[in-house]
Protein backbone atom coordinates (compact mmCIF):
# COMPACT_ATOMS: atom_id res chain seq x y z
CA UNK A 1 0.00 0.00 0.00
CA UNK A 2 2.93 2.50 1.01
CA UNK A 3 4.61 2.02 -2.25
CA UNK A 4 1.09 2.74 -4.38
CA UNK A 5 0.44 5.49 -2.24
CA UNK A 6 4.31 7.38 -2.69
CA UNK A 7 4.18 6.44 -6.37
CA UNK A 8 0.76 7.67 -7.18
CA UNK A 9 1.81 11.20 -4.95
CA UNK A 10 5.34 11.36 -6.74
CA UNK A 11 3.36 11.60 -10.55
CA UNK A 12 1.31 14.27 -8.76
CA UNK A 13 4.05 16.42 -7.72
CA UNK A 14 5.32 16.05 -10.77
CA UNK A 15 2.10 16.70 -12.69
CA UNK A 16 1.70 20.46 -10.13
CA UNK A 17 5.29 21.27 -10.81
CA UNK A 18 5.23 21.57 -14.90
CA UNK A 19 3.28 24.07 -15.66
CA UNK A 20 4.68 23.91 -19.32
CA UNK A 21 2.94 20.76 -19.75
CA UNK A 22 -0.54 21.64 -18.01
CA UNK A 23 -0.45 24.28 -20.44
CA UNK A 24 1.44 22.51 -23.26
CA UNK A 25 -0.99 19.63 -23.23
CA UNK A 26 -4.00 22.26 -23.22
CA UNK A 27 -3.44 23.55 -27.13
CA UNK A 28 -4.76 20.64 -28.60
CA UNK A 29 -8.03 20.25 -27.32
CA UNK A 30 -8.86 24.22 -27.61
CA UNK A 31 -7.40 24.16 -31.00
CA UNK A 32 -10.56 21.08 -31.67
CA UNK A 33 -12.88 22.88 -29.36
CA UNK A 34 -12.87 26.27 -31.11
CA UNK A 35 -12.10 25.26 -34.69
CA UNK A 36 -14.52 22.58 -35.01
CA UNK A 37 -17.24 23.66 -32.34
CA UNK A 38 -17.99 27.09 -33.51
CA UNK A 39 -16.76 25.64 -37.19
CA UNK A 40 -19.44 23.04 -37.32
CA UNK A 41 -21.92 24.62 -35.39
CA UNK A 42 -24.52 26.28 -37.60
CA UNK A 43 -24.02 23.19 -40.10
CA UNK A 44 -25.04 20.62 -37.02
CA UNK A 45 -27.76 22.80 -35.96
CA UNK A 46 -29.40 22.79 -39.89
CA UNK A 47 -28.84 19.21 -39.84
CA UNK A 48 -30.94 18.69 -36.79
CA UNK A 49 -27.94 17.50 -34.44
CA UNK A 50 -29.13 20.66 -31.86
CA UNK A 51 -26.28 22.21 -30.07
CA UNK A 52 -23.00 21.04 -31.58
CA UNK A 53 -20.76 22.67 -28.88
CA UNK A 54 -22.91 20.63 -26.13
CA UNK A 55 -22.63 17.26 -28.47
CA UNK A 56 -18.91 18.02 -28.86
CA UNK A 57 -17.26 19.60 -25.31
CA UNK A 58 -17.52 15.69 -24.14
CA UNK A 59 -15.70 14.17 -26.71
CA UNK A 60 -13.18 17.34 -26.41
CA UNK A 61 -12.89 15.99 -22.02
CA UNK A 62 -12.13 12.63 -23.09
CA UNK A 63 -9.32 13.96 -25.78
CA UNK A 64 -7.72 15.51 -22.84
CA UNK A 65 -7.56 12.47 -20.58
CA UNK A 66 -6.64 10.12 -23.61
CA UNK A 67 -3.66 11.95 -24.62
CA UNK A 68 -2.60 12.73 -20.98
CA UNK A 69 -2.96 9.19 -19.89
CA UNK A 70 -1.23 7.82 -22.51
CA UNK A 71 1.71 9.87 -22.26
CA UNK A 72 1.58 8.80 -18.21
CA UNK A 73 1.79 5.41 -18.86
CA UNK A 74 4.31 5.85 -21.48
CA UNK A 75 6.57 8.25 -18.78
CA UNK A 76 7.85 4.88 -18.10
CA UNK A 77 10.02 5.36 -20.75
CA UNK A 78 11.45 8.38 -19.34
CA UNK A 79 11.87 6.74 -16.22
CA UNK A 80 14.06 3.95 -17.52
CA UNK A 81 15.99 5.87 -19.30
CA UNK A 82 17.01 8.73 -16.66
CA UNK A 83 17.14 6.00 -14.17
CA UNK A 84 14.79 6.10 -11.45
CA UNK A 85 12.81 2.94 -12.90
CA UNK A 86 15.84 1.23 -11.19
CA UNK A 87 15.27 2.67 -7.96
CA UNK A 88 11.73 1.40 -8.14
CA UNK A 89 12.53 -1.90 -9.28
CA UNK A 90 15.29 -2.91 -6.67
CA UNK A 91 12.62 -1.64 -3.72
CA UNK A 92 11.44 -4.88 -1.49
CA UNK A 93 8.21 -4.48 -3.03
CA UNK A 94 5.85 -6.17 -5.55
CA UNK A 95 5.87 -4.78 -9.58
CA UNK A 96 2.23 -4.64 -9.06
CA UNK A 97 2.14 -2.40 -6.04
CA UNK A 98 4.63 -0.33 -8.41
CA UNK A 99 2.47 -0.70 -11.66
CA UNK A 100 -0.87 0.29 -9.83
CA UNK A 101 1.00 3.34 -8.20
CA UNK A 102 2.24 4.52 -11.05
CA UNK A 103 -0.57 4.02 -13.48
CA UNK A 104 -3.34 5.58 -10.67
CA UNK A 105 -1.09 7.91 -10.29
CA UNK A 106 -1.03 8.56 -14.19
CA UNK A 107 -5.28 8.58 -14.15
CA UNK A 108 -5.48 11.42 -11.41
CA UNK A 109 -3.15 13.43 -13.52
CA UNK A 110 -4.77 12.67 -17.09
CA UNK A 111 -8.40 13.32 -15.02
CA UNK A 112 -7.60 16.58 -13.52
CA UNK A 113 -6.18 17.23 -17.34
CA UNK A 114 -9.95 16.58 -18.26
CA UNK A 115 -11.33 18.69 -15.86
CA UNK A 116 -9.27 21.62 -16.72
CA UNK A 117 -10.25 21.04 -20.30
CA UNK A 118 -14.00 20.43 -18.58
CA UNK A 119 -14.42 24.31 -16.83
CA UNK A 120 -12.54 25.22 -20.37
CA UNK A 121 -15.72 24.11 -22.32
CA UNK A 122 -17.93 25.57 -19.36
CA UNK A 123 -16.17 29.09 -20.47
CA UNK A 124 -16.80 28.35 -24.30
CA UNK A 125 -20.46 28.36 -24.09
CA UNK A 126 -21.18 24.49 -23.12
CA UNK A 127 -24.02 23.84 -20.56
CA UNK A 128 -24.73 20.78 -18.69
CA UNK A 129 -27.73 19.03 -18.67
CA UNK A 130 -27.92 18.10 -15.06
CA UNK A 131 -25.59 18.74 -12.08
CA UNK A 132 -27.03 15.41 -10.93
CA UNK A 133 -25.21 13.57 -12.83
CA UNK A 134 -22.18 14.99 -12.46
CA UNK A 135 -20.64 12.12 -10.06
CA UNK A 136 -21.82 9.86 -13.12
CA UNK A 137 -19.59 12.22 -15.19
CA UNK A 138 -16.33 11.85 -12.83
CA UNK A 139 -17.07 7.92 -12.68
CA UNK A 140 -16.82 7.76 -16.77
CA UNK A 141 -13.69 10.37 -16.58
CA UNK A 142 -11.54 8.63 -14.28
CA UNK A 143 -12.30 5.09 -15.83
CA UNK A 144 -11.34 6.67 -19.27
CA UNK A 145 -7.86 7.91 -17.79
CA UNK A 146 -7.64 4.63 -15.82
CA UNK A 147 -8.19 2.47 -19.12
CA UNK A 148 -5.56 4.60 -21.55
CA UNK A 149 -2.93 5.06 -18.30
CA UNK A 150 -3.01 0.77 -18.74
CA UNK A 151 -2.66 1.16 -22.37
CA UNK A 152 0.23 3.51 -21.74
CA UNK A 153 1.95 1.61 -19.45
CA UNK A 154 1.83 -1.69 -21.55
CA UNK A 155 3.49 0.21 -24.28
CA UNK A 156 6.15 2.18 -22.02
CA UNK A 157 7.10 -1.47 -20.81
CA UNK A 158 7.53 -2.85 -23.90
CA UNK A 159 9.12 -0.11 -25.72
CA UNK A 160 12.67 0.48 -24.96
CA UNK A 161 13.04 3.84 -26.08
CA UNK A 162 11.02 6.93 -27.67
CA UNK A 163 12.12 6.56 -31.30
CA UNK A 164 8.84 4.13 -31.69
CA UNK A 165 6.96 7.67 -30.11
CA UNK A 166 5.39 9.18 -33.41
CA UNK A 167 3.86 5.46 -34.01
CA UNK A 168 2.18 5.25 -31.44
CA UNK A 169 0.79 8.66 -31.41
CA UNK A 170 -0.17 8.48 -35.67
CA UNK A 171 -1.42 4.87 -35.36
CA UNK A 172 -2.84 4.82 -31.65
CA UNK A 173 -3.54 7.56 -30.32
CA UNK A 174 -4.91 9.61 -33.23
CA UNK A 175 -6.89 6.46 -34.65
CA UNK A 176 -8.47 6.09 -30.78
CA UNK A 177 -9.86 9.34 -30.77
CA UNK A 178 -10.83 10.18 -34.32
CA UNK A 179 -12.83 6.14 -34.05
CA UNK A 180 -14.29 7.01 -30.85
CA UNK A 181 -17.69 9.43 -31.88
CA UNK A 182 -16.05 12.34 -30.08
CA UNK A 183 -16.37 14.61 -32.77
CA UNK A 184 -19.87 12.99 -35.06
CA UNK A 185 -22.56 10.84 -33.84
CA UNK A 186 -21.89 6.93 -33.61
CA UNK A 187 -25.04 6.38 -36.12
CA UNK A 188 -25.53 6.40 -39.49
CA UNK A 189 -22.17 5.42 -40.23
CA UNK A 190 -20.76 3.37 -43.32
CA UNK A 191 -20.50 -0.05 -41.97
CA UNK A 192 -16.98 -0.33 -41.67
CA UNK A 193 -16.54 2.64 -39.71
CA UNK A 194 -19.40 1.35 -37.25
CA UNK A 195 -17.31 -1.79 -36.32
CA UNK A 196 -14.21 0.21 -35.93
CA UNK A 197 -16.25 2.43 -33.63
CA UNK A 198 -18.10 -0.51 -31.91
CA UNK A 199 -14.47 -1.81 -31.05
CA UNK A 200 -12.91 1.00 -29.51
CA UNK A 201 -12.96 1.28 -25.86
CA UNK A 202 -12.91 5.24 -25.95
CA UNK A 203 -16.34 5.35 -28.04
CA UNK A 204 -18.24 3.70 -24.37
CA UNK A 205 -16.17 6.36 -22.97
CA UNK A 206 -17.31 9.39 -24.77
CA UNK A 207 -21.12 8.17 -25.17
CA UNK A 208 -21.16 7.52 -21.17
CA UNK A 209 -19.48 10.96 -20.67
CA UNK A 210 -21.54 12.60 -23.27
CA UNK A 211 -24.92 10.87 -21.63
CA UNK A 212 -24.01 12.02 -18.21
CA UNK A 213 -23.32 15.84 -19.39
CA UNK A 214 -25.19 16.35 -22.26
CA UNK A 215 -27.83 13.48 -22.38
CA UNK A 216 -27.24 11.77 -25.61
CA UNK A 217 -26.95 8.33 -25.44
CA UNK A 218 -25.64 6.11 -28.29
CA UNK A 219 -25.85 3.10 -26.36
CA UNK A 220 -26.97 3.18 -22.88
CA UNK A 221 -25.27 4.60 -19.58
CA UNK A 222 -25.30 1.02 -18.51
CA UNK A 223 -23.65 -0.52 -21.35
CA UNK A 224 -21.25 1.69 -21.53
CA UNK A 225 -20.31 1.38 -17.92
CA UNK A 226 -20.12 -2.06 -18.21
CA UNK A 227 -18.20 -2.49 -21.64
CA UNK A 228 -15.76 0.04 -19.90
CA UNK A 229 -15.72 -1.78 -16.79
CA UNK A 230 -14.24 -4.72 -18.26
CA UNK A 231 -12.15 -3.72 -20.35
CA UNK A 232 -10.59 -1.59 -17.91
CA UNK A 233 -9.43 -4.73 -15.71
CA UNK A 234 -8.48 -6.47 -18.56
CA UNK A 235 -6.04 -3.65 -19.47
CA UNK A 236 -4.92 -3.46 -16.26
CA UNK A 237 -3.58 -6.67 -15.99
CA UNK A 238 -2.25 -6.56 -19.44
CA UNK A 239 0.06 -3.85 -18.67
CA UNK A 240 1.01 -5.19 -15.10
CA UNK A 241 2.05 -8.08 -17.12
CA UNK A 242 3.87 -6.71 -19.31
CA UNK A 243 5.10 -4.10 -16.70
CA UNK A 244 6.36 -7.20 -14.55
CA UNK A 245 8.34 -8.45 -17.52
CA UNK A 246 10.72 -5.36 -17.28
CA UNK A 247 14.43 -6.57 -16.94
CA UNK A 248 17.14 -3.86 -17.17
CA UNK B 1 30.71 -15.62 9.85
CA UNK B 2 28.55 -16.60 7.25
CA UNK B 3 29.22 -15.67 3.44
CA UNK B 4 27.15 -12.49 1.98
CA UNK B 5 26.87 -13.55 -1.50
CA UNK B 6 27.63 -16.97 -2.96
CA UNK B 7 28.00 -17.02 -6.56
CA UNK B 8 28.80 -20.61 -8.75
CA UNK B 9 28.95 -20.99 -12.26
CA UNK B 10 26.99 -17.86 -13.43
CA UNK B 11 25.98 -17.44 -16.96
CA UNK B 12 24.02 -14.78 -18.65
CA UNK B 13 24.15 -14.85 -22.59
CA UNK B 14 22.11 -12.06 -25.00
CA UNK B 15 21.64 -14.03 -27.99
CA UNK B 16 24.91 -15.18 -29.18
CA UNK B 17 27.03 -12.79 -27.16
CA UNK B 18 28.09 -14.09 -23.63
CA UNK B 19 27.92 -11.17 -21.48
CA UNK B 20 29.20 -13.61 -18.07
CA UNK B 21 30.73 -16.46 -18.69
CA UNK B 22 30.86 -19.36 -15.62
CA UNK B 23 31.83 -17.10 -12.99
CA UNK B 24 32.15 -18.36 -9.35
CA UNK B 25 33.29 -16.59 -6.18
CA UNK B 26 32.27 -15.83 -2.63
CA UNK B 27 32.23 -12.84 -0.74
CA UNK B 28 32.65 -13.07 3.28
CA UNK B 29 30.20 -10.71 5.46
CA UNK B 30 31.74 -7.86 6.29
CA UNK B 31 34.37 -8.05 3.85
CA UNK B 32 34.75 -5.26 1.16
CA UNK B 33 34.95 -6.77 -2.19
CA UNK B 34 36.49 -4.95 -5.56
CA UNK B 35 34.85 -6.54 -8.87
CA UNK B 36 37.59 -4.77 -11.26
CA UNK B 37 37.73 -4.94 -15.08
CA UNK B 38 37.79 -3.30 -18.70
CA UNK B 39 34.75 -1.44 -19.92
CA UNK B 40 32.31 -4.24 -21.32
CA UNK B 41 33.99 -6.78 -19.39
CA UNK B 42 30.36 -7.93 -17.65
CA UNK B 43 30.86 -6.05 -14.52
CA UNK B 44 27.32 -4.18 -14.20
CA UNK B 45 25.55 -7.45 -15.86
CA UNK B 46 26.63 -9.37 -12.98
CA UNK B 47 25.46 -6.88 -10.12
CA UNK B 48 21.85 -6.66 -12.30
CA UNK B 49 21.76 -10.19 -11.70
CA UNK B 50 22.74 -9.91 -7.88
CA UNK B 51 20.28 -7.23 -7.60
CA UNK B 52 16.87 -9.41 -8.61
CA UNK B 53 16.93 -6.90 -12.03
CA UNK B 54 17.82 -9.40 -14.30
CA UNK B 55 17.71 -13.28 -14.44
CA UNK B 56 20.90 -15.31 -15.22
CA UNK B 57 20.97 -18.05 -18.14
CA UNK B 58 21.87 -20.56 -15.59
CA UNK B 59 24.22 -20.90 -12.41
CA UNK B 60 23.21 -20.52 -8.93
CA UNK B 61 23.66 -16.96 -6.28
CA UNK B 62 23.02 -16.37 -2.90
CA UNK B 63 22.19 -13.27 -1.87
CA UNK B 64 22.33 -12.75 2.41
CA UNK B 65 20.95 -16.71 2.02
CA UNK B 66 18.47 -15.85 -0.50
CA UNK B 67 18.24 -16.88 -3.97
CA UNK B 68 17.31 -13.14 -6.49
CA UNK B 69 15.48 -15.22 -8.60
CA UNK B 70 12.69 -16.26 -6.32
CA UNK B 71 12.88 -15.10 -3.06
CA UNK B 72 13.00 -11.13 -4.46
CA UNK B 73 11.88 -9.22 -1.18
CA UNK B 74 14.26 -10.64 1.11
CA UNK B 75 17.49 -10.02 -1.38
CA UNK B 76 16.24 -6.62 -1.95
CA UNK B 77 15.54 -5.71 1.53
CA UNK B 78 19.00 -7.16 2.41
CA UNK B 79 21.18 -4.79 0.21
CA UNK B 80 21.62 -1.11 -0.94
CA UNK B 81 22.76 0.06 -4.31
CA UNK B 82 24.47 3.02 -6.17
CA UNK B 83 23.89 2.22 -9.69
CA UNK B 84 26.32 3.44 -12.43
CA UNK B 85 24.39 5.77 -13.95
CA UNK B 86 21.93 8.10 -12.20
CA UNK B 87 18.91 6.96 -10.65
CA UNK B 88 17.50 10.00 -8.65
CA UNK B 89 14.51 11.74 -9.43
CA UNK B 90 15.00 15.09 -11.07
CA UNK B 91 11.96 16.54 -10.48
CA UNK B 92 12.01 16.14 -6.50
CA UNK B 93 13.72 17.87 -4.00
CA UNK B 94 16.92 15.83 -1.90
CA UNK B 95 14.52 15.52 0.85
CA UNK B 96 11.49 13.82 -1.54
CA UNK B 97 13.75 11.48 -3.05
CA UNK B 98 14.77 10.17 0.15
CA UNK B 99 11.70 9.94 1.64
CA UNK B 100 10.39 8.17 -1.02
CA UNK B 101 13.33 5.19 -0.81
CA UNK B 102 12.55 5.55 2.89
CA UNK B 103 9.08 4.64 2.37
CA UNK B 104 9.40 2.25 -0.50
CA UNK B 105 11.61 0.13 2.11
CA UNK B 106 9.24 0.82 5.09
CA UNK B 107 11.75 3.00 7.12
CA UNK B 108 9.10 4.07 10.21
CA UNK B 109 8.04 8.16 9.87
CA UNK B 110 10.40 8.78 12.92
CA UNK B 111 13.45 7.03 12.15
CA UNK B 112 13.39 7.99 8.55
CA UNK B 113 13.48 11.59 9.71
CA UNK B 114 16.11 10.87 12.10
CA UNK B 115 18.46 8.87 9.18
CA UNK B 116 18.22 10.84 6.52
CA UNK B 117 19.41 14.05 8.50
CA UNK B 118 22.29 11.87 9.75
CA UNK B 119 22.88 10.58 6.17
CA UNK B 120 21.85 13.89 4.24
CA UNK B 121 24.25 15.49 6.88
CA UNK B 122 27.05 13.43 6.44
CA UNK B 123 27.26 13.75 2.83
CA UNK B 124 27.30 17.52 3.28
CA UNK B 125 24.39 18.26 1.61
CA UNK B 126 22.14 19.44 4.64
CA UNK B 127 21.47 22.70 3.66
CA UNK B 128 20.60 21.48 0.12
CA UNK B 129 17.36 18.90 1.10
CA UNK B 130 15.08 21.57 -0.02
CA UNK B 131 16.43 22.19 -3.07
CA UNK B 132 15.33 20.22 -6.62
CA UNK B 133 18.01 17.39 -7.91
CA UNK B 134 17.86 18.67 -11.32
CA UNK B 135 20.12 21.45 -10.20
CA UNK B 136 22.43 19.18 -8.63
CA UNK B 137 26.17 18.83 -9.94
CA UNK B 138 26.63 15.40 -11.14
CA UNK B 139 28.67 14.86 -8.22
CA UNK B 140 25.92 15.88 -5.61
CA UNK B 141 24.05 13.23 -7.35
CA UNK B 142 26.29 10.89 -6.24
CA UNK B 143 26.62 11.81 -3.19
CA UNK B 144 22.89 11.82 -2.60
CA UNK B 145 22.47 8.22 -3.97
CA UNK B 146 25.16 6.91 -1.43
CA UNK B 147 23.09 8.76 1.52
CA UNK B 148 19.67 6.73 -0.46
CA UNK B 149 22.01 3.78 -0.38
CA UNK B 150 22.04 3.11 3.05
CA UNK B 151 18.74 4.56 4.45
CA UNK B 152 17.14 1.53 5.07
CA UNK B 153 20.45 0.27 7.10
CA UNK B 154 21.62 -2.76 4.07
CA UNK B 155 23.44 -5.88 5.11
CA UNK B 156 25.06 -5.32 1.95
CA UNK B 157 26.14 -2.77 -0.08
CA UNK B 158 26.35 -2.95 -4.24
CA UNK B 159 28.36 0.43 -5.06
CA UNK B 160 28.71 0.41 -9.60
CA UNK B 161 31.43 2.58 -9.58
CA UNK B 162 30.31 4.80 -7.18
CA UNK B 163 33.17 7.73 -7.05
CA UNK B 164 32.99 8.74 -10.86
CA UNK B 165 32.98 12.20 -11.02
CA UNK B 166 33.65 12.64 -7.42
CA UNK B 167 36.61 15.23 -6.22
CA UNK B 168 39.19 13.27 -3.92
CA UNK B 169 37.80 14.73 -0.89
CA UNK B 170 34.62 13.28 -1.32
CA UNK B 171 35.85 10.02 -2.64
CA UNK B 172 38.09 9.98 0.56
CA UNK B 173 35.43 11.06 2.91
CA UNK B 174 33.19 8.36 1.86
CA UNK B 175 35.27 5.52 1.21
CA UNK B 176 36.60 6.04 5.01
CA UNK B 177 32.76 6.17 5.57
CA UNK B 178 32.15 3.11 4.14
CA UNK B 179 35.38 1.20 5.67
CA UNK B 180 33.64 2.23 8.84
CA UNK B 181 30.30 0.72 8.25
CA UNK B 182 32.35 -2.71 7.39
CA UNK B 183 34.77 -3.10 10.23
CA UNK B 184 31.70 -1.28 12.96
CA UNK B 185 28.52 -3.02 11.42
CA UNK B 186 29.79 -5.72 9.31
CA UNK B 187 27.90 -4.48 6.51
CA UNK B 188 29.35 -6.38 3.39
CA UNK B 189 30.45 -4.18 0.00
CA UNK B 190 30.69 -4.89 -3.20
CA UNK B 191 31.99 -2.40 -5.49
CA UNK B 192 33.55 -2.11 -9.09
CA UNK B 193 35.56 1.11 -10.04
CA UNK B 194 37.88 1.70 -12.51
CA UNK B 195 40.34 3.69 -9.93
CA UNK B 196 42.78 0.70 -9.17
CA UNK B 197 44.72 2.33 -6.29
CA UNK B 198 40.88 2.82 -4.65
CA UNK B 199 40.47 -0.79 -4.98
CA UNK B 200 44.14 -1.41 -3.76
CA UNK B 201 43.18 0.67 -0.47
CA UNK B 202 39.94 -0.16 0.03
CA UNK B 203 39.26 -3.55 -1.10
CA UNK B 204 40.19 -6.74 1.28
CA UNK B 205 39.56 -8.84 -1.88
CA UNK B 206 39.06 -8.45 -5.63
CA UNK B 207 38.35 -10.16 -8.36
CA UNK B 208 39.14 -9.55 -11.78
CA UNK B 209 36.79 -10.17 -15.00
CA UNK B 210 37.82 -9.73 -18.81
CA UNK B 211 35.26 -11.01 -21.61
CA UNK B 212 32.73 -12.29 -18.88
CA UNK B 213 35.06 -14.38 -17.25
CA UNK B 214 36.73 -14.29 -13.92
CA UNK B 215 41.05 -14.05 -14.74
CA UNK B 216 42.13 -13.50 -11.37
CA UNK B 217 41.15 -13.38 -7.91
CA UNK B 218 42.41 -12.85 -4.33
CA UNK B 219 44.05 -9.96 -1.85
CA UNK B 220 45.41 -6.96 -4.41
CA UNK B 221 48.56 -8.05 -2.60
CA UNK B 222 48.44 -11.51 -4.00
CA UNK B 223 47.18 -10.01 -7.56
CA UNK B 224 50.40 -7.81 -7.71
CA UNK B 225 52.86 -11.00 -6.26
CA UNK B 226 51.77 -12.98 -8.82
CA UNK B 227 52.19 -10.46 -11.92
CA UNK B 228 55.17 -9.34 -10.06
CA UNK B 229 53.62 -5.98 -10.30
CA UNK B 230 54.55 -2.52 -8.70
CA UNK B 231 51.00 -1.25 -8.10
CA UNK B 232 47.53 -3.20 -8.82
CA UNK B 233 47.37 -0.89 -12.03
CA UNK B 234 50.34 -3.02 -13.53
CA UNK B 235 49.05 -5.93 -12.31
CA UNK B 236 45.34 -5.08 -13.79
CA UNK B 237 47.08 -4.00 -16.98
CA UNK B 238 49.26 -7.28 -17.21
CA UNK B 239 46.10 -9.46 -16.79
CA UNK B 240 43.70 -7.91 -19.27
CA UNK B 241 46.30 -6.50 -21.65
CA UNK B 242 46.57 -3.52 -23.26
CA UNK B 243 43.53 -3.25 -26.04
CA UNK B 244 41.06 -0.59 -25.25
CA UNK B 245 37.91 -2.00 -25.28
CA UNK B 246 34.76 -0.98 -27.03
CA UNK B 247 31.59 -0.75 -25.11
CA UNK B 248 28.56 -0.68 -27.25
CA UNK B 249 26.52 3.13 -26.13
CA UNK B 250 22.82 3.03 -24.66
CA UNK B 251 20.29 5.26 -26.34
CA UNK B 252 20.40 7.04 -23.01
CA UNK B 253 22.49 9.85 -24.20
CA UNK B 254 20.23 10.59 -27.19
CA UNK B 255 17.21 9.93 -25.21
CA UNK B 256 18.94 12.96 -22.12
CA UNK B 257 19.29 15.35 -25.66
CA UNK B 258 15.51 14.61 -26.53
CA UNK B 259 14.26 14.78 -22.93
CA UNK B 260 15.97 18.34 -22.88
CA UNK B 261 14.19 19.25 -26.16
CA UNK B 262 10.96 18.28 -24.84
CA UNK B 263 10.72 19.75 -21.69
CA UNK B 264 11.15 22.52 -23.83
CA UNK B 265 7.99 21.77 -25.45
CA UNK B 266 6.33 21.29 -22.69
CA UNK B 267 5.11 17.64 -22.28
CA UNK B 268 7.13 15.04 -21.15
Amino acid sequence: MRAIYILCLRQLKRYVRSPARIIGSLGQPILFLVALGFGFRSMFARAGGGNYLNFLAPGIISMAILFNAVFSGIEIIWDRQFGFLKETLVAPVSRLEIVFGRTLGGAIVAMAQGTVVFVICLIAGFRIESALLLPVAIVFMFLIALLFTSIGTAVGSVLQDMQGFPLIMNFLVMPLFFFSGALFPATGLPKALQIALRLNPLTYGVDGLRGALSNTFAFSMATDFIVLSILTAILLAVGSYFFSKIQL
Amino acid sequence: MGEMIVVQDLVKNYGDFCAVNHISFTVPEGKIFGFLGPNGAGKTTTIKMLTTVLDPTSGSIRVNGHDPTREQKQVRRSFGIVFQDPSLDDELTAQENMDLHGILYGVPHAERKKRIDMLVDFVGLADRKKDFVKHFSGGMKRRLEVARALLHKPRILFLDEPTIGLDPQTRNHIWSYIQQLSKEESVTVFFTTHYMDEADRVANDVAVIDHGKIVAQGAPGELKEKTKSATLEDAFIALTGHAIREEEATSADRMRMMGRVWRGAGRR
